[in-house]
């Protein structure tokens, strides 16, 4: 059943609210412009798609145009927070850090400057645009990155308080933004906390646990109560990919004796390979992972993406049980 | 601190005491680069010495005006000059490249204070100081923020990024110094890449250009001074300088970009530059 203690929606059974991660960003960038001053906003010509627009309309002195120039957009940011301003940097995540890695590695994570590297347009579900601004390698791209922190909010209500927190963190943040509109599972109560994953689901006695981030936690709730006649299922949500959160993930794995985990990104390098390096050293249980297994994205809507590349309903429930028959 | 006959030649005398300390470090190194040290280093002379606000003993005092190295393989003539300056001993040159060391082969920000950035992959300079100056201009403070580029990164396109940028937004705080000394390490640039020509590439994207002999201490402390009188546009300092300067027999050879002296090599070249100083020092007195 869902956890009480994180204030969800009550219930997940129908399809709740549907809104955009990046109106989140926006929402709290907006709100950003007026409690912290030191807050500045750079994009590279997609202030609109990147939701920066409204805060270039309300603190224009305080938004920076780059063009469409990645590679000076983290030049210049670094400079910025070098400095002391807090800049928020925004681009699709294929173009930044995806076109502008060298430069994020060098003058931002090695330099150790607090910049808020914002990759919108993550995931499959970017949809029409097809593979090239589909950006299924950020993740891996940033979390080997010394002194980076990863976040990668589920909905629109956990990507206001992610730049809310990125901005108070004291280093460089990257976050991960979707296009479209997915469900809204958290509320304006639920917890959220860099570092800190969160239990949502708690199967009783439960047989496998799955851990979720981003945009596909409907998915994986769904697929936990569908199945919950059959195996018990725990669902966490892994918010925060770097620092990951070892003691949850560890206790979770441990609990269950199986593991699964959901992602919209490549398989290899992301968010799977992440806790499977944890889990290898800490409850080394069958493991299965949903996500993209190296291959490029294509046109198509969201939720045909989502079933072509196995990310579904359905492909969820199908790992559980995989993960599931291992454990004999 | 008056541009005076005198002042030139103490100027002129740290820049052959960097050199020095360059040979020095890069022989105890092992390995680095030489030819752009000692090409730049009349102008680090003059950095450290005469042009920048600064306090060695507060490397991060706000008021400081902001020296970035963009190509950081050159970063042991800025060492050396640090430490003449004052922001460390002396001594402790010897250790560049060495495990432990604050020097570190290419400069790192957070290891040693007074180096601002972290620099080595070309052609970011510029973007970070367009960056600092905006941020600086943001505020309404004075400060200056200068640039040392080489010519060689002139072939990354991030630079023309960074250019577009500060000629569009008006960065006159700005003044990027460009180490035109014509090779890198492949060879001559114009061979390599050709970059002419850059007077009027940069003024095309809104820069003020000052082209000016590197070695020339004076009259690189007046194209500064130009510099800073020019509004609305950042400003290029078009150095020309003469790659290995101050030992004969590798001037101008571009197989010394990435390699530092032997031991032999460098008894050799450091008695050269003490006559050298000696000569400098008996044309002016």
């Amino acid at each position: 059943m869902l956890s009480l203690q994180q204030k969800l929606i009550s219930n997940i059974r129908d399809v709740p609210e549907q809104a955009m991660t990046r109106d989140g960003f926006g929402d709290a960038l907006l709100e950003l412009g007026e409690t912290n001053k030191d807050v500045v906003a750079l994009c590279a010509d997609l202030a609109e798609s990147t939701r920066m627009l409204a805060f270039k309309e309300k603190f224009p002195d305080r938004y920076i145009e780059l063009g469409v120039a990645e590679q000076n957009l983290a030049g210049v940011a670094s400079g910025l927070a070098n400095y002391g301003k807090i800049p928020f940097i925004a681009s699709y995540a294929s173009f930044s850090p995806g076109r502008n890695n060298e430069q994020i590695r060098t003058t931002i994570s090695l330099n150790n400057v607090p910049v808020k590297i914002v990759g919108s347009h993550a995931g499959l579900s970017v949809g029409p645009d097809g593979a090239t601004h589909q950006a299924l390698e950020d993740i891996a791209l940033m979390r080997v990155q010394p002194n980076m922190c990863v976040l990668s909010p589920a909905d629109r209500e956990q990507a206001k308080k992610a730049t809310r927190a990125a901005a108070e963190h004291p280093g460089p943040v990257y976050i991960r933004l979707a296009r479209e509109k997915t469900p809204t599972v958290t509320t304006k109560d639920t917890p959220f906390e860099i570092g800190k994953a969160q239990l949502l689901w708690q199967g009783e006695n439960p047989q496998v646990a799955v851990f979720v981030t981003g945009t596909l936690l409907w998915n994986a709730l769904r697929a936990a109560e569908e199945l919950q006649s059959e195996i018990a299922v725990t669902v966490v949500n892994v918010h925060t990919i770097k620092p990951l959160d070892e003691k949850t993930i560890t206790q979770a794995a441990r609990a269950a004796g199986a593991a699964v985990t959901v992602e919209e990104h490549q398989v290899a390098g992301g968010f799977g390979s992440a806790v499977a390096e944890v889990l290898a050293r800490t409850a080394p249980v069958p493991l299965e992972f949903v996500g993209v297994h190296d291959r490029f994205g294509q046109s198509g809507e969201m939720q045909q993406l989502w079933n072509e590349y196995g990310l579904g309903v359905p492909h969820i429930k199908e790992a559980i049980k995989n993960a599931f028959a291992r454990k004999f | 601190m008056a541009l005076t006959q005198k002042t030139i030649q103490t100027l002129e005398q740290k820049a052959e005491a960097i050199r020095e300390t360059i040979i020095e470090m890069l022989v105890a190194a092992g390995s680095g680069h030489t030819a752009g040290p000692l090409g730049m280093a009349d102008i680090f002379a003059a950095f450290y010495f005469y042009i920048l606000k600064h306090d060695p003993a507060h490397p991060d005092w706000d008021e400081r005006d902001r020296l970035i190295l963009s190509n950081g393989h050159i970063v042991p003539v800025r060492y050396a000059a640090m430490a003449h300056a004052g922001y460390f001993p002396v001594s402790e040159c010897l250790t560049l490249r060495k495990f432990g060391s604050r020097l570190q082969g290419h400069p790192e920000r957070l290891r040693l204070p007074g180096l601002e950035t972290t620099s080595g992959p070309l052609g970011s300079g510029l973007s970070q100081a367009a960056g600092i100056a905006y941020g600086l201009r943001m505020d309404g403070k004075k400060n200056r923020v200068y640039c040392a580029m080489s010519d060689g990164e002139q072939d990354a396109g991030q630079v023309w990024e960074a250019a577009m940028f500060a000629g569009a937004n008006k960065l006159s705080n700005l003044t990027a110094v460009m180490d035109r000394n014509n090779i890198q390490i492949n060879g001559m640039t114009e061979h390599v890449m050709p970059l002419e020509n850059l007077r009027a590439k940069y003024e095309a994207f809104g820069w003020h250009v000052i082209e000016v002999d590197g070695h020339n201490i004076a009259e690189f402390i007046h194209a500064i001074d130009q510099a800073k009188a020019i509004y609305e546009r950042p400003t290029l300092i078009l150095a020309h300088t003469i790659p290995g300067k101050g030992i004969k027999e590798i001037e101008f050879d571009y197989t010394w970009h990435g390699k530092p002296p032997t031991k032999e090599e460098a008894r050799k070249f450091l008695h050269e530059l003490r006559t050298l100083r000696g000569k400098v020092l008996g044309e002016h007195e």
